[in-house]
């Protein structure tokens, strides 16, 4: 194998380049990114970047000369838009070709975004352009509205709070964050939140949104009107599989993968765009978290490398809300049951497990680190019992 | 080798533990790293790489 291909040039893409060369592949290596930026993280556009204790050239994943000793070719500001799986090209925006004798995708989730043409006002927050513009309009302390309760919608509004603006966060689910941890965490993330002064709609279905050039608000159920000069849409996100349609990999949920996060010989994907077979929990998972970008990224080129390791790591994300440090590993799947564990020493804190037919399956950690780690070991035997 | 950190960017996701047990530890309140060792003998090499690797927010760095 001479020339590997990377489309993608982010947390995954990068862990990827950055491995092969770990592991001694000394072929060419091409990064291609559709931003015009070098690789940088994303969970700070959300938190310290939005909150403004941040400057943009903090999030650089890596510093120039990091890049540098990398001796990869980079094509940023350009798109992929198709693959050859046959003849192993990509084809560019610009019409050039890429051959390939392997290949690493790594394209990521574009947000989802609410039909029709929107006002000025109405954001999505997936990219720094995005984050730089919000924060931007942040600064004129607008009222805000953030529809969609999923960990970006109630992270943003914390954000936007601790800022002091007036917040509503709209969500169709009965509590926030509830579809990734429960009710019972739900209740205390919705208090915290309360507590803050951030205005909660649950169970809202927001009608549309209002305003001809500017957005003024959103139209309720019931003729009630939100007003609103800010829309943060945080609705959710889709897999970047759009240029790969007609490659004939198997795009059902993002890019569809084996246990070793192969989708088609000397192809590989890894990070949110990837699903792929997860042998410790017997089921496919495609995950979303900046963890698994980088993991999943050094594996899918150990396994380009012919190393044959399946990935089985243990999912975990973290959110950082008002003085709330949410950690979590593993998973929280409906129906599991919650136990909360409380710090005898020190209240406020706990850990939550969550168990399927008494199986441990999921951790979450409130403000509690270290109790949230030996938790992680448990978690870890109960995975590897199973395998 | 020496390992440094930079505590403001450590955002306490505690990968560094994991990979080096011997190297880092978390502070309990708000999980920002702590560096047990700054200049661990060299077969934890291996190990303080992996942390690198794993570490979110780019906290760690070794010179050898
Ligand atoms: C605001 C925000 C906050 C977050 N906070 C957290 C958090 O607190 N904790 C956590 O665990 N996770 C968090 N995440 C998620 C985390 O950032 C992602 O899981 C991670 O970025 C995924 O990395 P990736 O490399 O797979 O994809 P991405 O980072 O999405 O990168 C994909 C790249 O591919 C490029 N691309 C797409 N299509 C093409 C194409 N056709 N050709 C060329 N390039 C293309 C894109 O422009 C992009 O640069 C957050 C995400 C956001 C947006
Ligand atoms: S892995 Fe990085 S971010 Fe996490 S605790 Fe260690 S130094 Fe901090």
């Amino acid at each position: 194998m001479r020339r590997v291909v990377i489309v993608g040039a982010s947390a995954a893409g990068l862990a990827a380049a950055e491995t092969l060369r770990a592991e001694g592949f000394g072929g060419t290596i091409t990064l291609v990114g559709e931003e015009r930026h070098a690789p940088y993280d994303r969970p700070p556009l959300s938190k310290q970047l939005m909150s403004g204790a941040w400057e943009a050239g903090r999030l650089a994943l890596r510093d120039q000369a990091a890049l540098d000793a990398l001796g990869a070719e980079w094509r940023l500001g350009v798109r992929a838009v198709s693959l050859d799986v046959a003849a192993r090209r990509v084809t560019l925006e610009n019409n050039d070709g890429l051959d390939f004798d392997g290949l690493i995708l790594a394209t990521g989730v574009r947000p989802r975004r609410l039909p029709g043409r929107m006002p000025a006002g109405v954001h999505v927050l997936r990219g720094l352009d995005d984050a730089l513009a919000i924060r931007d309009a942040l600064a004129a302390k607008p009222r805000v509205a953030v529809i969609g309760s999923g960990v970006l919608g109630t992270e943003f509004a914390a954000t936007a709070r601790g800022l002091g603006c007036e917040v509503t966060l709209v969500g169709q689910a009965a509590l926030p964050m509830a579809r990734q941890f429960g009710a019972r965490i739900g209740e205390m993330i919705a208090q915290r939140h309360r507590e803050a002064g951030v205005a909660l709609l649950p169970s809202t279905q927001v009608l549309r949104i209002e305003g001809a050039d500017h957005v003024t608000g959103l139209r309720l159920p019931g003729g009630r009107i939100l007003p609103a000069e800010l829309v943060l849409v945080a609705i959710g996100s889709v897999p970047t599989t759009g240029w790969l349609a007609g490659s004939g990999l198997d795009l059902a949920d993002g890019v569809v993968c084996d246990a070793f996060c192969q989708a088609a010989p000397g192809i590989y994907a890894a990070g949110d765009l990837a699903s792929w077979w997860h042998e410790g929990y017997g089921r496919r998972l495609r995950i979303e978290h900046r963890m698994n970008a980088s993991e999943q990224g050094a594996a899918a080129a150990r396994n380009l490398l012919g190393a044959r390791e399946a990935f089985r790591p243990i999912p975990f994300l973290w959110s950082d809300q008002f003085d709330v440090k949410l950690q979590s590993y593993g998973l929280f799947p409906p129906g599991g049951e919650i136990e909360i564990e409380p710090d005898a020493a020190a209240p406020g804190r706990f850990v939550a497990l969550c168990r399927v037919e008494g199986r441990l399956v999921g951790a979450l950690g409130w403000n509690a680190v270290r109790a949230l780690r030996q938790a992680r070991q448990r978690l870890a035997g109960a995975l590897m019992a199973d395998a | 080798m020496r390992v440094t950190i930079e505590e403001d960017k450590c955002c306490g996701a505690g990968q560094c533990v994991l990979a080096a047990p011997t190297v880092f530890d978390q502070r309990e309140e708000d999980g920002i790293v702590i560096l047990l060792d700054e200049t661990p003998p060299d077969d934890k090499l291996a190990e303080v790489r992996q942390a690198i690797r794993l570490c979110p927010a780019l906290a760690i760095k070794v010179e050898v």
